[in-house]
Parts: structure tokens; sequence; C-alpha cells
């Protein structure tokens, strides 16, 4: 494996990490916003509960993910950003309402209308921005933004207005979802009735997610050809069996009431997606004029950009694990929740 | 109006909103901590209390600040593409190192913040301390990045591409000592000014509150040691700037002309056509013994540059003298406090005129830090790499950047709307403990001690349930009018 395919490498698990912590607090967002029934409210309050302490961090995989595309692929992040500048400002807002709404929620009055004007915006936001980000990720594979010298030609809305991304941010929309009400059945072992709540709801987004999968599938055939041509390689059979047995045993888990298996067959399902996806556009960053070779720097800088990985991975890995076993303890025994 | 105008003005305001947050997720953190160490030594349960509240303000302003801080890492490249195609390679190294740093600080910012009953005291206070240690590493190696661009190092220059790239070397540019150290120091100045105004503020009310004496001798020491360390290191970064970046400091003096036994010009009205400041104070040979350390050194003026070299003198060089005007007051401000606490037997100075200046003073280090960013970047123009990519050929080519600027401009007036807003009702609502205390000695720590315990039964819960919310409510909001009638 070459220094430029493990940078690439290293982004592809940083956003399979994104997707996992922070994509489900996304998730969470939704549930929120879609908090029905008597139990309306401790829905939300479990929702909270769940990512208060750990939502700063989640997010910063995104970051992470970023910075190595403009450090080691600065091309790359030219030609992304300009194409996509429209979609991913639409991102960056919903990043930032998400965020107010979810601290303003808590430490604002706890008035009724006040907390459902912010838990309103908490939620339209958690909808949109892994929307936007979804159809943005199915631009780069459409093939349809295209540049030339490092210059984008293909106008501002190439790629991100077709179906094929339409639908991936669809997808990513109900992949969070699924995730999201999954960990929560977790979450909320303490309470029966609420965690049946949840049962039922990642039932019901995990069924919704096989006819969606199918539809990016059909859609990649026409939307984004390289992808499907990736996606009929020798290895996609057994990528194909692998993520579906995932989603099978999630699904199955969550019908036979065991949440943890089930929180651990979900998060494998969206890692093997995310991975799939990767492996299919592959060598490609954006589909069909840059590649991580075309668009790597120097290596030096590679060189370094790999040390400052391996030590801060050191300090990093540890400190995350930590966090989430000071939250999320791993028997139900320890500690309070 | 162009819309480079609009990515200008766009990237202005997002550095401009986010700076402040920048700031507060740097300085607060060092306060919590010291709070906290200060429990821990003492027992004296109005540190706790103390650690606990400025972790709320924290809790509010890191948010705000890690979202604004994403869409700055974003608009690099929405609003610079051209800018990072040339420099992501260069550049790229201070910013993965600040994303790690930025990781670090919202984990242990997490475990701070709801861990109080889940880890050992030691490690929370430990938590802490790493937030403050991150928050500080994130502002120094995204400094550094600007520094670069201020003065570029690291790589050759070959058919104007940039070749041999060597990133520590672009890390220790000739910029960035300089830089960092006064962007840190400037942090800690307007936190340590910041929280002494507020508690400033609750001390007039009531002078013999505990808990308020014990945030201001925290934050007020903070100021007091980090100002005339900050007003030095201006000092440094104006001569380094004169020697790298002459027309910048040229813009910054509103120095027209190339001489010898140059003055300083303090206020004025800059006139680019007739080369010359109206109405300004003159200090004889002031420049020239600020730039050279020699009275009659020779000072390159703005006509040593093509006129359209020139950055915006009028915006430069006043943002530099409000700069100035806050720094100096900041520094009387310090000195006096620091012969009050002398004076009074080195305990906390407390005497109503000092107190109603800090209160009063509160926002000069923070405009201070709007001031001197405006200075260093719009200083810079016409270049986005000094000497190197003018800032017109790295904008992006999508049209009508008008939209987001609006759009953010109109969201962000709203977000600090809120966020005073919401800070204040933190202070308010809780209703400092002391506050409810009768007027005593301030010695009558005991008397405090337990009056303080008894919020921190009820309302230390960092994470209330609504539930406890809404039944603490009404007496607390009683609590919180009492204080400010009283």
């Amino acid at each position: 494996m070459t220094l430029v395919t493990g940078i690439g490498g290293v982004i592809l698990a940083a956003l399979v990490l994104y997707a996992l912590t922070a994509g489900a607090d996304f998730g969470g967002g939704v549930w929120d916003l879609l908090a029905r029934g008597p139990r309306a409210r401790q829905q939300t309050q479990a929702i909270e509960d769940a990512i208060a302490p750990i939502w700063e961090a989640n997010h910063v995989w995104l970051i992470l993910a970023i910075v190595l595309v403009f450090s080691a692929f600065p091309p790359a992040f030219a030609v992304m950003m300009t194409a996509l500048h429209i979609p991913l400002t639409i991102v960056l807002i919903g990043i930032v309402l998400r965020a107010a709404a979810f601290v303003f929620r808590k430490y604002d009055e706890r008035r009724d209308e006040v907390h459902r004007r912010w838990s309103l915006v908490f939620g339209v936001a958690s909808l949109l921005t892994p929307f936007f980000l979804g159809i943005s990720l199915g631009a780069l594979g459409s093939g349809d933004i295209r540049a030339v010298d490092g210059h984008v030609v293909s106008g501002f809305v190439a790629g991100w207005t077709r179906p094929f991304a339409i639908a991936c941010g669809l997808f990513a929309q109900g992949l969070f979802a699924f995730l999201a009400a999954t960990y929560l059945t977790v979450d909320t072992r303490d309470r029966p009735a609420l965690q049946e709540d949840f049962r039922v709801r990642a039932l019901a987004s995990g069924l919704s997610l096989a006819p969606a999968a199918i539809l990016v599938f059909l859609l990649a055939c026409d939307g984004a050809p390289l992808i499907h041509a990736g996606l009929t390689r020798w290895w996609a059979p057994l990528l194909l069996g692998a993520t579906s047995a995932c989603a099978l045993a999630a699904l199955f888990a969550l019908w036979t009431r065991r949440f943890r298996l089930a929180r651990g067959a979900a998060a494998g399902q969206v890692s093997l997606i995310l991975l799939g996806w990767g492996l299919a556009q592959y060598p490609y960053l954006v589909v069909p004029d840059v590649t991580l070779e075309s668009a790597a720097t120097e290596r030096a800088t590679l060189r370094l950009i790999a040390i400052a990985l391996g030590v801060g991975a050191v300090f990093l890995l540890p400190s995350f694990v930590y966090l989430y076993r000071v939250f999320k303890p791993p028997r139900r025994d320890a500690e309070h929740g | 109006v162009t819309d480079l105008f609009f990515a200008r003005s766009l990237m202005a305001m997002s550095l401009g909103f986010h700076i402040v947050f920048a700031v507060v997720g740097m300085g607060l953190p060092v306060l919590m901590a010291v709070a906290e160490w200060r429990w821990l030594k003492s027992r004296d349960p109005v540190y706790l209390d103390l650690a606990k509240r400025w972790a709320r303000g924290t809790a509010i302003l890191f948010a705000v600040g890690a979202a604004s801080g994403t869409v700055l890492s974003f608009e690099l490249g929405l609003l610079w593409p051209n800018f990072m195609e040339w420099a992501g390679g260069i550049i790229g190294m201070p910013f993965s190192l600040e994303g790690f740093a930025f990781f670090t600080e919202a984990i242990f910012l997490g475990i701070y913040l709801y861990g109080w009953d889940r880890v050992a005291p030691r490690v929370h206070w430990a938590a802490g301390v790493i937030v403050a240690l991150s928050g500080l590493f994130s502002g120094i190696f995204v400094v550094t990045a600007n520094a670069w661009m201020n003065a570029p190092a690291g790589f050759d220059l070959v058919d104007g591409r940039p070749v041999n790239i060597d990133p520590i070397a672009a890390m220790l540019n000739p910029a960035s000592g300089q830089q960092v150290l006064h962007m840190v120091l400037a942090a800690y100045v307007a936190i340590g000014f910041g929280v002494a105004s507020v508690h400033a503020f609750f001390l007039l009310r009531n002078r013999a509150s505990m808990f308020h004496r014990r945030a201001l001798a925290i934050a007020l020491g903070l100021a007091v040691v980090c100002t005339p360390l900050q007003i030095l290191s201006g000092d440094a970064l104006a001569r380094l700037t004169a020697r790298i970046q002459p027309a910048k400091f040229a813009a910054m003096e509103a120095h027209y002309h190339t001489r010898a036994e140059a003055p300083i010009v303090i206020g004025g009205i800059p006139d680019d056509d007739a080369m010359e400041t109206r109405f300004g104070v003159e200090i004889p040979y002031g420049l020239s013994w600020l730039a050279r350390r020699d009275a009659s050194a020779v000072v390159t003026g703005l006509d040593a540059f093509p006129r359209d070299e020139w950055p915006n003198v009028r915006i430069v060089h006043w943002a530099f003298d409000l700069m100035l005007a806050c720094g100096f007051t900041l520094l009387a401000i310090a000195a006096w406090s620091a012969v009050l606490w002398w004076r009074n037997g080195r305990s906390l100075p407390d005497r109503p005129a000092l107190l109603r200046a800090l209160v009063v003073a509160g926002p000069l280090g923070f405009i201070a830090i709007e001031a001197g960013w405006v200075v260093t970047e719009v200083g810079r123009q016409p270049w986005i790499i000094h000497g190197i990519l003018r800032t017109a050929d790295a904008v992006t080519p999508v049209p009508g950047l008008v939209v987001p600027f609006v759009t953010f401009t109109v969201l962000y007036i709203i977000l600090a709307v809120l966020v005073i807003a919401l800070m204040k009702r933190q202070f308010l609502e809780t209703a400092p403990p002391a506050g409810r205390t009768m007027p005593a000695p301030a010695g009558a720590s005991e008397l405090f001690a337990s009056s303080a315990s008894e919020p921190l039964a009820s309302g230390a819960n960092v994470s209330p349930t609504s539930e406890d919310a809404t039944s603490r409510e009404s007496p607390d909001d009683a609590g919180g009018s009492r204080t400010l009638d009283g």
C-alpha cells in the first residue's frame, strides 16, 4: 500500500467513524423531530442525554477528514469546494444551526414553547445536514463534475442535482436514523417502554433501507457508471453479502430484542456500505478527472502527515475510547445512567 | 460591488465572529481549571461552584465556536479554492495538528462537562487541564498557518508554483513565534478582563460575596499578569512587521514618505492622494525609535510601493490605533489593580472605582483582538500570501456570493444576540449563592461556605433533567432578581 492510498484510507476511515458517531447524532435529531406518542418528551430527553457528552467530539471526525483532504490532496479540495459550493454551504448552515439549537435548548428558559422552538431547529438541521452531505458524496462519484488543469469546468450544479445524488442524500438520512434508533435501544435499556419506542423506530427505518439501497444501486447504473462498474468487481459480491448479512442480523437482533448485538450489526452495516463506496470510487477522489495520485501533494508533506497521523492516533484513539467508556459503559451494572 | 468583495466580507465576518469564541475556548478553561484546583486544595465549595458556573459558559460558547470553526475550515476552500490548491500542501500540516488539538479539546470537554460524577476528582481536574492545553495548542497551530501567509517560507518558487515543500520550515516561518505569542496573550488578557468585568459588576452590588471575590481574584490575576507581557509582545511584533512587511507597517502608522527621524502619527485622517495624514497627533522620532530602536533610523513609507500594493490605509491605521488604545487602557487598569492589591496587604482590590472601571473595560480585550485581526488581515492586502499570491487571484469562480454573505451575516447576528441573552441568563438564573447572604466582613468564609453548599445540593448538577430544572426555576429566578436589586 502506497503512502497516497494509505492517507486516502485514513480519510475513508475518518468518514466511517463520522458516520458511526456523528451520523447517529444527526439521526437522533431526526427522531427528536419525529418524537410522538405518550412518551414524546421522554424520547427527546433520552436522545439529549445520549448525545450531549459526545456529540462535539464526534463532529471532529468530519473536520479531520476535510483537513486531510486539503493537506494531502489540495487540488481535489479546490475542485470539490468549487463544484459543490452550494450543497456544502447548506451543510455548514445546518451544522451551525444544529449546534446552536442543541446548546440553546439545554441552557435556555425551561418553558415548553422555547423548548419546542429549539427542538424544531435542531430537528430540521439534523434532517437536512446529512441529506446534503449525502448528496455531495454522491456527486463526487457521478462523473458529472469535470475539471481541466485543476479548474472546474462543469459549473456549480453538476452532479449534485441528479437523481443519483439525491438518492444518496435520502439513503444517508435513512441510514443515520436507523443507526440512531438502534443505538438508543441500548441507551434506554433501563426504561423498557422507551426502549420499545426506539425498537419500533429502528425496525421501521431499517426495513425502509432495503428499497432505498436498491434505488441507489439502480440509479448508479446511469447516474454514476464508474461506481456501478466498481460494484460489479470481484470483491463486490463478498462485500454485498457481508453488508446484507449485517443488515439482516441487525433486524433479527432488534426483532428478538438483542439490542447490543443489533447495535454492533448496524454499525457493521454502515461501515461496510461506506467501505463499498470507497472501494468502488477508488482510485478517484472526484470521478473522472481527479485521482488520489493526480491530486497528491509532495511526498515530504505526505510523509509528515502520515507521521502526524500516527503520533496523533496514539493520543487520540485512547482518549476517544475513554470518552465512550465513561459515558457508554460496556456493562449495564457499571454505574448509573 | 464584486464577488471578491463579498468573499472577503464573508471571510472577515466569519473570522470576526469565530475569534471571540475561539478566545473563550482558549481562556475560560484556564480559569475553570484554576478554580477546580483551588477546590481540590481547599475543599472550599465556592471554588467548586465557580468551576461549574464557568463550565456552563464554556459549554455554550464552545459549541458555537466549534460550529463557526467548522464553517471556517470549509470556507477556506469554498471561498479561496486557488489559495488552498496552492498552499494546502504547505500549511496543511498546522491545520492537521490543529485538528488533533481540537479533537482532544472536544473529547475532554465532554468528560469535563458531563463527567463530574463519573470520573475521580483528580481525573476530572486533569480533563480540564487537557481542555485548556489543547485549546492553547489549537490557537498556536492556527496562528502559525496565518503567520505563514504573512511570511511565506518552506518552499521554492519555480514558475510560480511551490516546489521542494518543507512543511516544518513553513510552520517555523519568521512571523510564527511573535504572532503566536501575541495571540495567546491576547486571548488570556481578553478572557481575564472579560470575566473580571462580570464579577466586578456583581461585586459592586455586594462586595462581600465570596463567590464573586474569588472569581474576580482568578480572572483579574490572569489579566494583570498577561497585560504587560502583551504590550511587550506587541512591540516586538511591530518591529518584526516593520522588517518583513514594510507596506503593512507603513499603513499601520499611516506613514507615507520614506524618511529618517520619522514621527509616530496617532489618529488623524490618512489621505492617500495627498499622501499625508491630517489632524493626527505626532510624536517626533517615535516611529524610527519604535521600528529600529534608533531615533534617526530611516523608516520605509508607502511611497516605496506601487499604489496597487497598498492596503487600505485608513482601515489599517485606525484599527491599529484602536487596538493600541484598548491595550494601553487595559495596561493602566492592570497597573492600578496591582498597586491597589499591593497596598491592600496583597488581597483582592475591591475599591468601587476600580470595580466600575473593570465593568466598563470588559469588552476592550475583545475589541482589541478584532481590531488586531483587521490590522493583520487588511494590512496584508492585496496579497493573500504576502508577495506571492493576490487575493483577487485566489477567489472562487462561483458567482452570487452575496447570497451566502447575507445568509451567514443574518445567521451570525441572530446567534450573537441569542448567545448574549443566554449568557446573561446563566449569570442571573444561577444567582450567585453568596449574593443572598448578608453583607459581612470578607473573612467570614465559613458563613459563605455553608450558604454556598445549599444551591450545590439542588443546582450543582450540570445536566439537570427538565423536571428538576422546572421545579428549581422559580426560587432561582427570585434569587437572581434579588441579587440585582440588592
